[in-house]
């Protein structure tokens, strides 16, 4: 069997498709890794803010708190109907079906993040903090291998990190109509990540992941007293659970876009290369 | 009509797939190997939070801190026959007993405890559902009772006997029994100098709401440690044998023993 090398070494066919090494193998397990645990932190996150669906901003945050809530999700009975909303900052938007009010099992249930988006489905936050804190932990263990690999290997700045180039602002114009455009780099161009992807994985790896970690952290009582620079930097524990809010909901912004990009650009060679490493190079076309 | 009984059929397929994704999912939280591998999280946390910080202090605030209205959580006025007597008596009749691995097991008015040393310190308190208030308490350090005590050298833990009866919610933590409010820490958190059995928040006694006469504050936990209504400490090498087994009123239905996270 050929090694990564040798086949990207292998001369390209001219006019035919061929199989680029694409993804290491390190990249692939803590890829599929990181997407496992962010799955359960994502559902067992809304289930654990169900349990008290209101952020608030400062050293204090509870119930009697009105004046420091900047965000609740609830449900209120609207001329004999129950009606879901969410107020976020100042404003009330009706959210039935979705927020506050959902239909499970055929009745409208008051809840704040519906059944279907939590993990487990029902109210439980005893469970759902038990497998949030084993798959942090798992973020935590894997992201730390994957950076390791990439500072052995400069991954990071060789494939991930913008430079200057990528960031000129004609290449970033261009990178957007070619994304608006649906239209997807061939040949050579392939091979490499353009910046709006450079921009997107860069911020998940390096700002949200981080930043969803140290706030997460923030929330811990013990971790408080023991790292204390963290409430410092973010002012307090009800500040670390709105950025922590924040920074999951970019998160999982993030992932809708990925997945839906994986699908217009080809999901069977884009997912074959995050599994096998083995990506599709197609020929450019004719002018 | 075909029509509409094939968009019928792909919409009860939907739910019915929908449903048993659900049901997949749930069925995790109730695999006895699955939730034995993501409980040992539990031991990481407490692990790796003890090295990095055994002996560090929960942050202190200031007057200006406070939160204006302290929420009132769990039992809101123990109905126990018991509670109320003591509660009409002004707590003249209520004693803190110490007991189980201890040199001098010993009672304690609360006259006597409000002439100890107290520490009075300003603190967050953070619940487990994720709200977050702030108080001033004061009180003696438990580790100032637990020398008058003396442990003995197989001493582990401290049980901590509470006088409500709590019920619960169903929303929290499936069916629930009612039980009389129990918790334990170990003694690296009984010994901490933050660890008081407080008598008075923001300079006046506790209120009933939140645990007159005397209620734990263990400051590097979550709110569910901080037992409210104390009648008795027991000083044990295992907390098996008090309650369902769990350490606790809340760790019996399911939560951490240890609440540092």
């Amino acid at each position: 069997m050929a090694t990564a090398a040798e086949i990207n070494d292998m001369p390209a066919p001219a006019g035919q498709p061929y199989l680029f090494y694409r993804h290491a193998l390190v990249v692939r397990a803590t890829h599929w890794i990181n997407a496992l645990a962010i799955f359960f932190l994502l559902m067992t996150g809304l289930n654990i803010f169900n349990a008290h669906p209101s952020l608030y901003w400062g050293t204090h945050g509870a119930n009697p708190d009105t004046a420091l809530r900047w965000l609740q999700i609830g449900a209120q009975n609207v001329g004999g109907s129950l009606r879901g909303f969410i107020d976020i900052l100042g404003a009330r938007i009706d959210t039935t079906g979705l927020l506050g009010v959902s239909t499970h099992n055929g009745a409208p249930s008051v809840i704040g993040y519906p059944a279907w988006a939590t993990f487990p489905s029902y109210r439980d936050l005893a469970t759902a903090r038990s497998f949030h804190f084993f798959f942090a932990w798992v973020l935590i263990v894997n992201g730390l291998a994957y950076l390791a690999y990439s500072l052995v290997t400069g991954h990071l700045r060789k494939n991930i990190i913008p430079n200057a180039h990528d960031l000129a602002p004609a290449n970033i114009a261009h990178d957007v109509v070619q994304h608006a455009k649906l239209k997807f780099p061939k040949g050579e161009d392939a091979k490499r990540y353009h910046v709006l992807q450079k921009l997107a994985y860069g911020g998940v790896v390096v700002v949200l992941v981080p930043l969803v970690i140290l706030t997460g952290l923030g929330m811990s009582p013990a971790n408080n007293a023991a790292w204390p620079w963290i409430l410092d930097i973010v002012g307090g524990r009800p500040n670390a659970r709105s950025l922590h809010w924040v920074a999951a909901n970019l998160i999982a912004i993030f992932i809708i876009v990925h997945v839906v990009m994986v699908v217009l650009a080809g999901p069977y060679n884009e997912i074959r290369s995050m599994i096998t490493g083995k990506f599709r190079i197609d020929p450019e076309t004719a002018k | 009509m075909i029509g509409f009984t094939r968009r019928k059929l792909l919409g009860f397929g939907g739910v019915a797939a929908g449903g048993s994704l659900l049901a997949a999912c749930d069925s995790l939280a109730h695999n006895d190997g699955i939730t034995k591998v993501v409980r040992s999280a539990e031991k990481a946390s407490l692990g790796w939070q003890r090295a990095i910080g055994r002996d560090a202090l929960a942050p202190e605030y200031s007057l200006a801190d406070l939160s204006p209205d302290f929420k009132v959580n769990g039992t809101h006025a123990p109905v126990e026959a018991q509670y109320q007597a003591m509660l009409g008596n002004g707590f003249a009749d209520w004693r803190l007993k110490v007991s189980g691995l201890v040199a001098n097991p010993t009672e304690f008015s609360l006259p006597q405890l409000k002439a100890l040393p107290a520490r009075t310190q300003i603190t967050k308190h953070d619940c487990v559902e994720g709200w977050t208030a702030i108080g001033q308490w004061t009180g003696p350090q438990l580790g100032l009772i637990m020398q008058a005590v003396g442990p003995k050298p197989n001493a582990r833990y401290v049980v901590f006997r509470c006088a409500d009866n709590y019920g619960g919610e169903a929303s929290k933590g499936g069916a629930q029994s009612t039980s009389l409010y129990y918790e334990s820490i170990d003694l690296i958190d009984a010994f901490h100098p933050q660890t008081i059995l407080a008598h008075s928040l923001n300079g006046k006694p506790l209120s009933v709401g939140h645990g007159a006469p005397l209620r734990l504050r263990v400051e590097r936990q979550l709110g569910y440690k901080q037992a409210k209504y104390l009648m008795e400490l027991v000083v044990t090498d295992s907390y098996a044998s008090f309650g369902q087994g769990g350490g606790g009123y809340w760790e019996d239905r399911g939560y951490e023993w240890y609440a540092g996270i």
